[in-house]
Formats: structure tokens, sequence, C-alpha cells
């Protein structure tokens, strides 16, 4: 076993008692809460911790949100593979369709104005994603293309500006932001704490929204490498349905993983190399284990570094001009507990 | 050349640093590495040129050897403007 599977070798049951225990200590003393909220994607996140809330808490103690919308690709898959493992994890489950608040906050019509200042014959039923740029691909800086498929099954693509590229995501972050809005409601209404669903590459990398999925009380698993994930998957009896899913965005109408989207390379490879980087792992060490060429490597390590800083914004709390000690004193549990 | 340098510099005066001084930067020095260009600032600088001085900036052009200082940035004005003038007289 080389250096870096040692690194992301993980004792899974031992890791799902620790996680447990952690949760349960920090509902009682911290957040003093009944309970947990966990929004189902359908995906392997969500469903390693709301099965981890389940063994931590009972299922009597954990309500699972479902919050399909008539846009995503893959929303009616995920909510069919949402709704079969709530059963199965026997917690109280609840659909929330979101399509209707989506509506009335104006998502998809902010979004189609933005998108007819390239074509003015766009049609909401167009299916279309955003592309990033390669970041491995040369020395090329980060831009982004509109990718559309009109109502005659034909391509059309064009690059985004800075305004035109933030009024799109702008008006898409409403789905995250509806979500995490429902997810507080029903929390509020049982006294219960929101758990968040990054695993350690979205969390890092900032792969949320702020205030959208990026806001939670708690986060089981953003500690957890995503081949940590997948172990602990195995343990917990995920289905091999959700297992072998390939991660989405869910956001976009046309189908997107999130490596296309957002990360550079395949998950395993991305995590891979956010390990090495973590670690302060050689390059040549690396690229052993990844098979990935040197020039490569760097450029991955490159993105990573960019991103994590990139990420600082979305972890940060609002600023203030001075300290109000009042505040800030007794508010902190222990930091090996506390999650931005 | 300097009339481009100093606008540049004034645009990411005001558009990166609300209004504080660029002083510190050197004409050579990288935007990128200094934490002053993002993914986002670029995306702004590119329609900055594009808008003040009638360029297309490629994407096979958004480069560091072009875009990550101040004097790269005006040079490579210079040159798409040398190209647009070239079209026009061909």
């Amino acid at each position: 076993m080389n250096r870096l599977d040692q690194l992301l070798a993980i004792d899974a049951d031992a890791e799902i008692a620790r996680i447990g225990k952690v949760i349960r200590r920090q509902l009682a003393q911290h957040l003093r809460k009944r309970g947990a909220v966990v929004g189902l994607s359908g995906g392997i996140d969500s469903s390693v911790t709301a099965a981890l809330c389940v063994e931590a808490l009972g299922p009597g103690r954990v309500l699972l949100l479902l919050m399909p919308e008539g846009d995503a690709a893959a929303s009616t898959e995920s909510l069919a593979l949402g709704q079969s493992f709530a059963e199965a994890l026997g917690a109280h489950w609840v659909v929330e369709d979101i399509s209707a608040p989506l509506a009335a906050s104006g998502c998809y019509r902010r979004r189609d104005a933005a998108i007819r200042q390239f074509w003015p014959d766009y049609e909401p039923h167009w299916r279309f994603k955003i592309l990033p740029s390669d970041p491995l691909a040369g020395d090329r800086l980060r831009s982004f293309r509109l990718i559309a498929e009109d109502g005659s099954g034909r391509a059309r693509a064009c690059r985004l500006s800075a305004a035109d590229y933030q009024a799109i995501v702008a008006a898409m972050n409403f789905k995250q932001r509806t979500r995490k809005m429902l997810e507080y409601y029903h929390a509020d209404r049982l006294n219960y704490a929101v758990a968040g669903t990054p695993n350690r590459l979205e969390y890092d990398q900032g792969f949320f929204v702020k205030n959208g999925d990026g806001a939670a009380d708690f986060k089981p698993i953003a500690h957890l490498y995503k081949t940590q994930v997948y172990a602990l998957a195995e343990r917990l009896g995920i289905p091999r349905v959700i297992i072998d899913r390939e991660p989405t965005t869910d956001t976009y109408s046309l189908p997107q993983g999130q490596d296309e989207f957002y990360f550079s390379l395949p998950l395993k490879q991305m995590d891979q190399c956010l390990c090495a980087l973590d670690h302060g792992l050689s390059a040549a060490e690396v690229a052993r284990a990844t098979g990935l060429a040197p020039d490569v490597l760097e450029r991955v390590f490159r993105d990573l570094t960019a991103k994590r800083r990139a990420t600082r914004y979305g972890h940060m709390p609002p600023l203030l001009v001075e300290a109000v000690p009042s505040i800030a004193a007794g508010s902190t549990p222990g930091q090996g507990e506390r999650h931005a | 050349m300097d009339y481009l340098s100093k606008d540049i510099r004034a645009f990411i005066e005001e558009n990166f640093l609300f209004g504080g001084s660029a002083e510190d930067i050197s004409d050579d020095g990288s935007l990128i590495a200094e934490g002053i260009l993002d993914s986002a600032g670029v995306l702004e600088l590119v329609a900055f040129l594009e808008g003040t001085y009638g360029i297309q900036v490629a994407d096979s052009e958004l480069l560091p050897t072009n875009l990550d200082s101040i004097n790269r940035i005006a040079h490579y004005v210079v040159r798409k403007q040398a190209c647009l003038q070239a079209a026009r007289v061909a």
C-alpha cells in the first residue's frame, strides 16, 4: 500500500462510532437541539450523513427532507432514490417540491432573462449548463461557457462575461438557498439542528453556496475525503445504486458531473491530490500513486490552492468593525467540533 | 503605452481596491500572485478591455502571459489593436 492509500485508509466502524458520539455531544451540549434535519438528495454524501444521524440519534429523531424541482436533469431520479432510502432508514421523511417557491422568487425568470442576453430566441424548455474551462489545459485563466441545446436538439455555446456568469449563477443559487430555508423551517418547527452534507473536498474547495448548502449547524462528514465517505457508505449499508451513482450538480437541465462543473479530475484522483497537498507529499510520490504526469500534478495543485483561497469568503462569518466580547465569549465549542 | 498602463492601473484601483492605491504594485508585478486578480476579476478585466479598447479577447488568449501584470496587459492591448488596424487596412 502506498503512502497516499495509507493516509486515505479508514477504520469505518471506528469512525462511524466516533462521529455518532460527536453528533450526540454537539446536539446535547453545544446546539441544545432534540434531533437532526437532513436534506436528502439521493447522492452519497447526504445519504451517508442521514445514515450517520440515524445511527447517532435513532430514526425517531431524524427528519429527512426530499426537495425536488422540475428543472434539474436528475431531479426525478434523485427523488425516487431518496424516497426509497428514507424508507429503508426508517426515519420520518417529507417531500417539499421547491418549484413553486423558486418560480415565486424569480429564479427561472431571472435566469431566462440572463440567457436571452445571448440568445433572444431562448425558451425555458431548452436544456443548458455552465461549463468552466479546463484548468489543466495549459496555463489558461478560468473562464466559463454557456452550453445549451435548443428545441431542435441543436447545440449552442458562448463565453460568459463576468456580469452574465454572475447573473445566471445568482439566479441558480436560489435553489440551494430555498432548500436550506425549508430545512430550517422544519428544524425550527421540531427544535432540531440542521446537518450539512459536504465532504472534505467540497468543504475545502468551496463547492457550496454561501448561506445555501454551505449553511448548517453541524457538518458530520466535512473532515472526510470522498474516498473515506465511500468506505463509510459500504459499512452503513447505503444502497449500491446510490454508491455507484455519478455525483452530479443536480442544478442544470443538461446533465453535468461534479468533476466537469467544478473539479478538474475524476473525484478519486481529486481526492488523492487534495490529501497529498494536505500532507505535503512530494510530487514524485503523488505521481506514482495517481498515475498523473508531473506537469498535470503541478496544475492540479495550483488549481486546488487557488480554489481554497477563493473559498475563504464562503466560510467567512460576517465581519465586525470590532469584536463584541459578550458574544465571542462562550460561544465557541471545541475547535475540533466547530465547523463553519 | 504609458497612457494604457495608467488607464489599466486606474481600472484596477477603482474596481479591485475600492479606490485604494495600487502604487505598491509595479508594472511588472503579478496581479494573480498578489491576490488582486481572481477568476471573477479576470472576467471583469476582459470586459473592461473589450469595452474600452474595442478588442475581442479570444479564449486562447486568456493567459497569464497576456493578463498577469499591468505591463503585460498594456502590451497585449497594443498587439491586439495593431492586428485590428492591419485587418482594416487589408
